[in-house]
């Protein structure tokens, strides 16, 4: 992958939080390569049957949108309005206290104020107040209203494909408003006039043809799984089972299709597959439903219904009793908070059970739906499996909380549980980083493309210079995650400010420590380097020699 | 620019108020009729806007935690940050309303050299927040003592202890301090924090400036310019059991402050003084983190074009078959 043209030090003294002299509505927005992404493909817009499919690009001074845009946007927010009471909540009620500011990433590695959660939300209430506010009726400019214009339009496009939907602004407002449902509300504006962009539409028209968003078909599928227990056996002497749209089976196990197709995302595969060998699970894997991940969610709430179906839909024909979710942010944030309301009642499965020990996933019993860090920690809690810690001795390990599942289901420690009992060294990034109040990679919502790479490293500043900071006091070398999105893009990430640090996740621990029965003596983890410690890395920086040091 | 519109605004009302209730006779609108319109504007207002805000469903569940779910009986959960029941709802929105939890996380972030991003703990806003909310309602409470006869006794019990320091007479009420210290605190960081001013709408300074009048107007009253009480109490007694009656002689002081709080009521439905009953609303913090628990319904959940299992072995049948992969249809 090509890098952003400007070396790191360039870029980090080109961040001004100065502000402009004039007003922000008269500043128009520029479209700078580099901080934005490419239209969808009008093959892939066809496909999927959404409006205006053309050929055009952002630059370009005229869309091409239908005559009566303006109509259809202010139709569109009208029919929003009536079905989204979150969205006239948000739009009535912001006190524009600034207390979200400088709470993005996009904001504090771009200084753009527009950035800023309170200023992006801005640029649909000023229309808002102008169209639906008898103050801004009366009052106009002065009431903070604006007139729709293709350049409010143009302005949308580059700031709502600039927000991650992360919802760490969320966190630290007072009315918990909520960017990210504003911006996916804004998106699905923009999608009514044929303004989308084309690593959104293609992934989610690949996921709907194929079942996962790379496009990958049932044969390609198989070859992939069947290559990695052939490689799993090379490292670990233990041949493994990996049934695919095996009916009867008691799991369906889900997860994103990176895992099968991308690396470092492939060790964490090699990581499930030796995990579920050695408990003797009954599961199997879905061509159908490949994908874990949902491209619909960052499109419009329609598409994320479509992809999510195969889900459901699957279970119910392979006859499965429940569903394991693999490592992804975006996809357990539908999981979670979406795909009972979508898709539901998944009244033809059972209530989660672990057949290994027995446990049942109340939290779950609804959707009947368990993430993987919940059934491993639940796992190594009752002693089911035998880790060999020393195995990760290679690795000095912190976790960065993808935002989905920090923020929308509170997952916070059980992969922690998971690490500390695979890893011997493990430490945390300072407090405001990680949790609740974690920083996203700055890729998420369909943002990680190469030319938006720029903007990329912008907005993944904040997560970069936190793993730099663990970095030069404890040594850490490995990045820990469960998102397939920061799989992908927190490598190019640290490579670019930070150096040094691997990216993998925590079922790719679990794996390198993992005992297994008849396996024969590693030599190597799960990526094919030696198991020894890192000299290298334990000369850099202080770091502390006792486990578990935070 | 904002700022000065929203200044002349209230100077405007202000200076109709002085010159409308100097004249004679014109008493009776300013100190009955605008304030029977005035409440009427303010609650069919609230109550619109409620209705409106309600109508609309919430179609999702889509709550932001800030804590640990519950999940295993064996991790502890955050009841309050991530609840998992009403009650633990209740809990979290108590905190928000009565403490402004989520202010109270505020940081400020700051890029050194290198680059160096640091956060350092922020809570000046919560603090002008807090003391500025407080004070308010711990006045308007007191307030009471002018509507009603007798006087509850809580209404009493709040103003001997905001009177607390018996300082000067008559007493200084320490919530007058804090209101307008308060309010000039955040009137000031509008102004001067850039970043601040940049996102600024007038209705951002138009409020600040409305509340900061109404507490001068009000502490002039009592500290400066004594008016006559008993006239007040006689209005105020009258108003609140529709039987007004305009007493003599009660001050043109009285009426601009009386006038800026029927403005203030009539502003506040049309503004984002409605944060008051939309906090209660927002479904990122009114909802439980019981998603994958309790099933929630969206009244439109409408079909949407997917493509099916049957559709997509049709596509790719030969290959699936090639590769040994099951087949629902040979
Ligand atoms: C349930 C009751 C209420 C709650 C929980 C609440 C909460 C808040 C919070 C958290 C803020 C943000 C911090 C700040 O900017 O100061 C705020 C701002 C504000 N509130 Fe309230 N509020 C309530 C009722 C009211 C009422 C009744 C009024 C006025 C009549 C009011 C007037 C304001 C004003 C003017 C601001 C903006 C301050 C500024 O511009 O800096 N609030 N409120
Ligand atoms: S924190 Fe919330 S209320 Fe304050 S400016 Fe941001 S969105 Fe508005
Ligand atoms: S959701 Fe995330 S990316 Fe979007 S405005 Fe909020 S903090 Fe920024």
């Amino acid at each position: 992958m090509a890098g952003p043209k400007l070396k790191p030090e360039e870029l980090a003294s080109k961040i001004k939080y100065n502000l402009p002299p004039k007003g922000w509505m008269d500043e128009p927005v520029e479209f700078r390569e580099g901080t934005f992404n490419y239209s969808g493909n009008p093959k892939n817009v066809e496909y999927l049957q959404l409006p205006n499919p053309r050929k055009w690009q952002p630059t370009d001074p005229d869309w091409q949108l239908p005559e009566n845009w303006k109509e259809i946007i202010l139709e569109g927010l009208r029919d929003r309005l009536h079905r989204f009471r979150s969205l006239q909540i948000f739009m009535d009620i912001c006190v524009r206290c600034g207390a979200c500011a400088d709470k993005c990433h996009f904001f504090i590695g771009s200084g753009d104020p527009k950035n800023m959660p309170v200023m992006r939300a801005e640029l649909l209430r000023a229309v808002y107040r102008k169209d639906f506010t008898l103050a801004g009726k009366i009052f106009g400019k002065y009431a903070g209203a604006r007139e729709l214009t293709l350049d409010v339009v143009k302005e949308w496009f580059y700031y709502f494909y600039q927000c991650t939907q992360c919802r760490r602004c969320s966190v630290f407002c007072p009315y918990g408003i909520d960017t990210a449902e504003i911006t996916l509300l804004v998106r699905e504006l923009l999608g009514l006039i044929g303004v989308n962009i084309d690593w959104v539409v293609t992934p989610v028209a690949n996921s709907f043809k194929t079942g996962n968003h790379l496009g990958i078909q049932p044969h390609g599928f198989k070859d992939s799984i069947d290559f990695a227990v052939d490689e799993l056996e090379a490292i670990t002497g233990v041949k493994v089972e990996a049934p695919i749209n095996k009916k009867g089976a008691e799991i369906l196990f889900i997860t994103p299709s990176a895992d099968y197709f991308g690396s470092p995302h492939y060790y964490t595969l090699l990581g499930y597959l030796a995990l579920f060998h050695e408990i003797g699970l009954d599961y199997t894997w879905s061509t159908y439903a490949s994908e874990g991940g949902n491209f619909g969610s960052f499109l419009s709430h329609d598409m994320m219904k479509s992809l999510n179906a195969k889900m459901y839909a699957e279970a119910r024909r392979l006859g499965v009793k429940w569903i394991l979710g693999g490592e992804c942010g975006h996809m357990w944030r539908v999981v979670h908070q979406y795909m009972s309301t979508l898709n539901g009642p998944a009244d033809f499965l059972e209530e989660p059970v672990s057949p290994v020990t027995g446990t049942k996933f109340g939290n779950a019993r609804l959707t009947k739906m368990v993430h993987v860090c919940e059934f491993t920690a639940d796992l190594i809690k009752n002693g089911k499996i035998k880790l060999d810690k020393s195995r990760n001795d290679n690795r000095r390990v912190t976790f960065h909380d993808s935002c989905n599942p920090a923020r929308a289901l509170g997952l916070i420690e059980e992969p922690r549980y998971i690490i500390r009992n695979a890893c011997n060294y493990f430490f945390e990034m300072p407090e405001n980083t990680i949790k609740e109040q974690t920083f996203c990679c700055g890729s998420g919502a369909g943002l990680g493309t190469d030319e938006n790479l720029e903007m990329r490293m912008r907005g993944g500043l904040p997560r970069a210079n936190a793993v730099k900071f663990v970095k030069e006091k404890h040594g850490v070398n490995f990045l820990g995650c469960i998102c397939a999105i920061d799989k992908a893009t927190l490598p190019p990430l640290m490579e670019y400010w930070v150096g040094g640090v691997d990216v993998g996740g925590v079922h790719e621990l679990v794996g390198n420590a993992l005992i297994m029965k008849g396996e024969k003596e590693r030599t190597t983890d799960l990526r094919g380097e030696p198991l020894t410690v890192n000299e290298s890395a334990m000369k850099e920086g202080n770091m502390s020699e006792e486990p578990f040091g935070e | 620019m904002n700022a000065l519109f929203s200044l002349v605004a209230i100077i405007v009302i202000i200076a109709a108020a002085f010159l409308g209730a100097s004249v004679p006779h014109l008493d009776f609108l300013f100190g009955v009729v605008f304030p029977y319109a005035a409440i009427t504007v303010f609650l069919t207002g609230i109550v619109y806007r409620v209705i409106k805000w309600s109508t609309s469903p919430v179609p999702f569940h889509i709550p932001t935690v800030a804590g640990q779910q519950k999940s295993l009986p064996w991790i502890k959960d955050s009841p309050l940050e991530s609840p998992h029941n009403t009650w633990g709802v209740v809990g979290r929105m108590a905190l928000e309303i009565l403490f402004f939890r989520s202010l109270f996380r505020n940081t400020k972030m700051e890029m050194k050299n290198g680059p160096k991003l640091v956060y350092g703990s922020s809570k000046y806003l919560w603090l002008g927040a807090i003391v500025f909310h407080w004070s308010m309602l711990i006045i308007v409470l007191r307030h009471l003592r002018l509507f009603m006869q007798p006087i509850p006794s809580f209404v009493l019990g709040l103003d001997s202890l905001d009177g607390f320091f018996q300082v000067g007479l008559p007493g200084l009420y320490i919530t007058d301090v804090l209101i307008l210290s308060a309010l000039t605190f955040l009137i000031l960081r509008r102004l001067t924090v850039r970043r601040i001013r940049y996102i600024s709408l007038a209705a951002d300074y138009f409020p600040l400036f409305l509340l900061f009048s109404i507490a001068a107007t009000g502490v002039l009253m009592r500290y400066f310019f004594r008016i006559d009480l008993v006239n007040v109490k006689e209005l105020a007694v009258g108003l609140f059991s529709f039987h007004p009656v305009v007493p003599q002689g009660t001050g043109v002081l009285f009426y601009v402050h009386l006038f800026l709080v029927c403005t203030l009521l009539v502003y506040f439905p049309f503004s984002k003084l409605m944060h008051m009953p939309g906090i209660f609303l927002s479904p990122t913090r009114n909802l439980a983190n019981n998603s994958r628990m309790k099933r929630h319904v969206n009244p439109w959940n409408h079909p949407v074009r997917v493509h099916t299992y049957e559709e997509y072995e049709d596509e790719y049948r030969e290959k699936m078959k090639e590769a040994g992969l099951p087949l629902d249809k040979e």
